[in-house]
């Protein structure tokens, strides 16, 4: 048989590079769908900015000046909101943290028989409206609701008092909301711990609290990091807490947003807000996930 | 005693916390047999009146009515691009995959006001009027995310030799794709699905920003918080609960029965 | 549906290389596999083995060269086109169908519409009928690798190919395999391509065995053959094990060669020097050395001056380490049946051995 070298004829083209091709195709749809309905937004967004009102002082028109001071404006004039809402966001986070870890960790290591019923009881409630659930903690906290009324016959507090209309309702909400957010993650991680790993250490004479602080506890952080940040950056510009919640005194700066867009029509500064919003809760992040040293991000 | 307690305060510590988590939902349950005055916030006595007349209050049946179908298209599309999105991410090496990567992550980590005033904005300028179109298309938006996320994690988990195996056994591009993929990747696209189904249900602020006069079942109950939110909301309110636990219940049955063997 | 066109003939590669960015993982191998023929492709990891094995069943395109069966050219065909089945090492059984869909899923992509006569017959070639119903999920190792290997034959290629099946299987488990292997290769009478670093398993089944080695193949022949005439010094240490001593030719008179290896004249047949030059790489394996006490009567070629370093007991021989006056240390099996000498650590011995299981690579080969 004769092995004569034969080199391919016409050869089809390599797989590799057709599956490339391929790639694009499935890509594209949906990638152009976000360019159009989110990166585009944003740049206009961007765009809008800098304008100022139109010299004809019509409600709702405005020209571009590349006005760059309005960005200084928008924060001078809502520092209070501003600021407001970080605080209220980082203790919301932290509180959120404060319960979901144990939650979690009961969970993960505690929870014998129970630990699906516990996963379903800490899911089930994130599909339903949160809204519904946020006006039943304004009814429950509020000056008619059981809790007002308890601490009011035993002498806690005073007839005219209230605890809705009060930072501390808004973050208790903001608290509650995101409180899925905060315990999945870190469920996530610890579950992932090979309980081995807790025995290697009790094995080489760590005790409890050893062993939570030096091997749980690292390896959890993963799921800590993702938790606050899915409960800190949605947190920051929500209003919707603050509205319910709250009084004009707790308002974030998402409601300032909300309010220039619709009340006032002040697009630039709602513009401007939004921006300097998203850029001060990428800085934060950015500090953040340096600090904390991991990037599972997606 | 002290054992007993160190070993059970976790115990006790996770049970008052989804007592806590639960309260609300139990509030409103509760609420929705209440035979209420105009703002339901007072116990005032059992009825199941609210039951059985789901639709009296004026608005809200068509407000729920919009966010199905809200719902169900968004989630429609955003499947459908999401699990695209999914598989060119898992299976092929492409130039501008990081770039892909932040554009998918993006819109997970901005504001929801800022993504719905973005989109509000950009649709006045263009001149287009906000209603159940804009609320759709904002939703497929913000849905997109999600799905990849999801479907990604199945798609990279799915064993290459599974699809060769099906090539050497002579199933061309398609059958594969038909017969052995998909399968094995559909748990991933339907929890992506429900997921989208949920996060577009109970979607407000972006809602609320491009849906013009169009209401929600979000929007109605929003709107209703300032005078007073029927009993009937909270029917709904519970029935969605059920079907939630309903839902997530069966997704652990089934996962259940398929790791079992 | 795809139905490859009825091929027969024997396998040849010709001129085949398949080269990656950084390195090349198959370099210039030509090969014909008779066809009916139990074949196997040996080497370490990474030698090239496993992509060779893809380019046969299409799942890799090669760089350059030509496959074809017979007279058929299959270099670019697409898999499914060709009528070659491959049992993968990880046996990628589908796992949302039963046994019976598994195995009855190439059948049915080439449109064949009354599978059960067919999948019956080969699960019960593989005694797992009763599990037809089952899913993959619910079988033991040992029983997914039956069924891969059914899913494979039951289309009745011209050609099977094995990606190193057994790998997963306990000891017990796979000397079983391999018998039954063997068997129905020989019942099917398909020809079998099998992939391997094991080289007890390649001796055990093939008929052919070729030995790779970074992307090329070193020597082909029966297992026979490699095992007691290697032409390289990878191929003497990649089966079993080997002695090598150096040496050099001192003469060839008639049919012998005569060699003085440090310091010790001894023969062997010319038929088994495979060295240009005079520099020689003297190979004696384990098993043929003989342990004598100093002094005895001896036969063969003699080494004296040995003194015995380390002694193991494997149960059915004896392993020694036997250090030479020029301070290598020799390997010499004994086989437990009451022949060699009552030996302790630190005796002196005297090996023998008979010249024609001698062989000589070139002096400077690795």
């Amino acid at each position: 048989m004769a092995i004569a070298h034969v080199s391919a004829p016409d050869a089809p083209i390599a797989p590799e590079k057709k599956s490339k091709k391929f790639a694009y195709i499935l890509l594209a749809p949906g990638l152009l769908w976000l360019l159009i309905f989110f990166a585009f937004p944003l740049i206009n967004l961007a765009e809008t900015s800098t304008k100022t009102p139109a010299p004809t002082f019509e409600t709702g028109e405005f020209v571009q000046t590349f006005r760059f001071m309005n960005f200084l404006d928008a924060f001078v004039d809502n520092q209070e909101q501003f600021y407001r809402s970080f605080i209220y966001a980082l203790l919301a986070t932290l509180l959120a943290l404060a319960i979901a870890y144990p939650l979690a960790y009961a969970m993960a290591f505690r929870a014998g028989a129970w630990k699906n019923f516990l996963l379903i009881m800490v899911i089930a409630p994130f599909f339903t409206s949160f809204l519904l659930r946020t006006l039943a903690w304004k009814q429950i906290l509020g000056a008619e609701g059981p809790v007002v009324s308890t601490l009011q016959f035993i002498g806690l507090m005073s007839p005219d008092g209230t605890i809705t209309a009060t930072a501390f309702s808004v973050i208790m909400g903001l608290t509650y909301n995101f409180l899925p957010f905060m315990t999945l993650p870190i469920y996530a991680s610890l579950d992932r711990i090979d309980y081995r790993l807790l025995e290697a250490s009790g094995d080489l004479y760590a005790n409890g609290a050893t062993t939570f602080r030096r091997v749980t506890l690292p390896l959890s952080m993963p799921g800590v990091v993702a938790g606050t940040l899915l409960t800190f950056i949605p947190a920051s510009g929500d209003y919707i807490n603050a509205q319910l919640l709250g009084n004009p005194d707790n308002y974030m700066i998402g409601n300032v947003i909300n309010s220039r867009f619709f009340r006032v029509v002040d697009y630039p500064t709602a513009a401007s807000l939004s921006f300097l919003l998203m850029a001060t809760i990428l800085i934060v992040v950015v500090i953040y996930i340096r600090r904390a040293g991991t990037d599972e991000l997606v | 005693m002290t054992r007993w307690l160190s070993k059970n305060l976790i115990r006790i510590y996770a049970g008052l916390a989804i007592v806590y988590i639960l309260l609300p939902i139990f509030y409103t349950i509760a609420f929705s047999f209440n035979d209420a005055d105009k703002r339901n916030i007072v116990w005032r006595g059992f009825t199941t009146d609210a039951w059985l007349n789901p639709c009296e209050p004026i608005g809200i049946c068509e407000a729920l009515g919009n966010s199905f179908k809200v719902g169900l298209t968004a989630t429609f599309f955003a499947t459908i691009l999401g699990t695209m999105i999914a598989f060119a991410l898992g299976r092929y090496n492409f130039k501008g995959r990081s770039t892909t990567n932040l554009l998918i992550f993006l819109p997970m980590a901005t504001p929801e006001v800022v993504l719905g005033a973005s989109l509000l904005s950009m649709f006045i300028n263009m001149g287009v009027g906000a209603g159940l179109m804009t609320v759709i298309i904002a939703h497929i938006m913000f849905c997109i995310s999600f799905v990849v996320v999801t479907v990604k994690a199945r798609v990279a988990s799915l064993d290459p030799k599974l699809e060769e195996a099906a090539r050497d056994l002579y199933a061309n591009e398609w059958e594969t794709f038909r017969r052995v993929t998909l399968p094995l990747v559909a748990p991933g696209i339907a929890a992506a699905a429900l997921l989208s189904f949920s996060l577009s249900f109970d979607d407000f602020i972006i809602t609320n920003f491009n849906s013009g006069s169009v209401n929600t079942f979000p929007e109605y109950v929003w709107t209703a918080s300032l005078r007073g939110v029927p009993p009937q909301a909270n029917v709904i309110g519970t029935v969605m609960f059920i079907v939630a636990l309903a839902a997530v219940f069966a997704g652990q049955v089934v996962g259940k029965r398929k790791g079992k063997k | 549906m795809s139905e490859p066109k009825k091929v027969q003939g024997d396998l040849v590669l010709s001129h085949i290389t398949k080269s990656f960015a950084d390195f090349t993982a198959v370099d210039d191998l030509s090969l014909t596999i008779p066809k009916g023929s139990f074949f196997a492709l040996l080497g370490p990891s990474g030698c090239g083995k496993t992509t060779t094995l893809r380019m046969i069943a299409g799942l890799e395109e090669p760089t350059s060269g030509k496959i074809s069966i017979g007279d058929t050219d299959i270099t670019y065909t697409k898999p499914y086109d060709r009528p070659v089945n491959t049992v993968f090492q990880s046996y990628a059984l589908f796992p949302h169908l039963t046994i019976f869909e598994n195995v009855a899923f190439g059948l049915r992509r080439r449109g064949i519409k009354d599978v059960d006569a067919a999948v019956e017959k080969v699960l019960g070639l593989v005694e797992l009928a009763h599990l037809k119903n089952r899913k993959p999920g619910q079988l033991s190792g040992g029983q997914q690798q039956r069924i891969a290997l059914a899913r494979a034959v039951v289309n009745r290629p011209a050609l099977l190919l094995l990606d190193e099946p057994l790998g997963a299987l306990d000891l017990k488990l796979r000397r079983q395999m391999q018998i039954e292997l063997k068997w129905i290769q020989t019942e099917v009478g398909i020809t079998f391509v099998h992939v391997t670093h094991d080289q007890e398993e390649a001796m055990t089944m093939a008929d052919t065995v070729a030995v790779m080695n970074n992307g090329k193949i070193e020597q082909l022949g029966s297992p026979a053959d490699l095992y007691e005439s290697p032409k390289t010094v990878f191929v003497a240490n990649f089966l079993g094990q080997s002695n090598f001593i150096d040496g050099v030719v001192e003469s060839t008179d008639g049919s012998n060669v005569v060699a003085n290896i440090q310091g010790t004249r001894i023969t062997f047949p010319k038929s088994r020097k495979n060295a240009s030059g005079s520099a020689l790489k003297v190979g004696i394996r384990p098993e043929k050395f003989r342990l004598h006490d100093p002094g005895d009567n001896t036969h063969g070629n003699v080494l004296a001056g040995g003194k015995i370093t380390d002694i193991s007991f494997t149960g059915v021989s004896t392993q020694y380490l036997v250090e030479m006056p020029w301070k290598q240390e020799l390997v010499v099996f004994e086989q437990n049946d009451g022949g060699a000498p009552d030996l302790v650590k630190g005796d002196p011995v005297t090996l023998s051995w008979e010249p024609q299981f001698t062989f000589a690579l070139d002096g400077a080969s690795k």
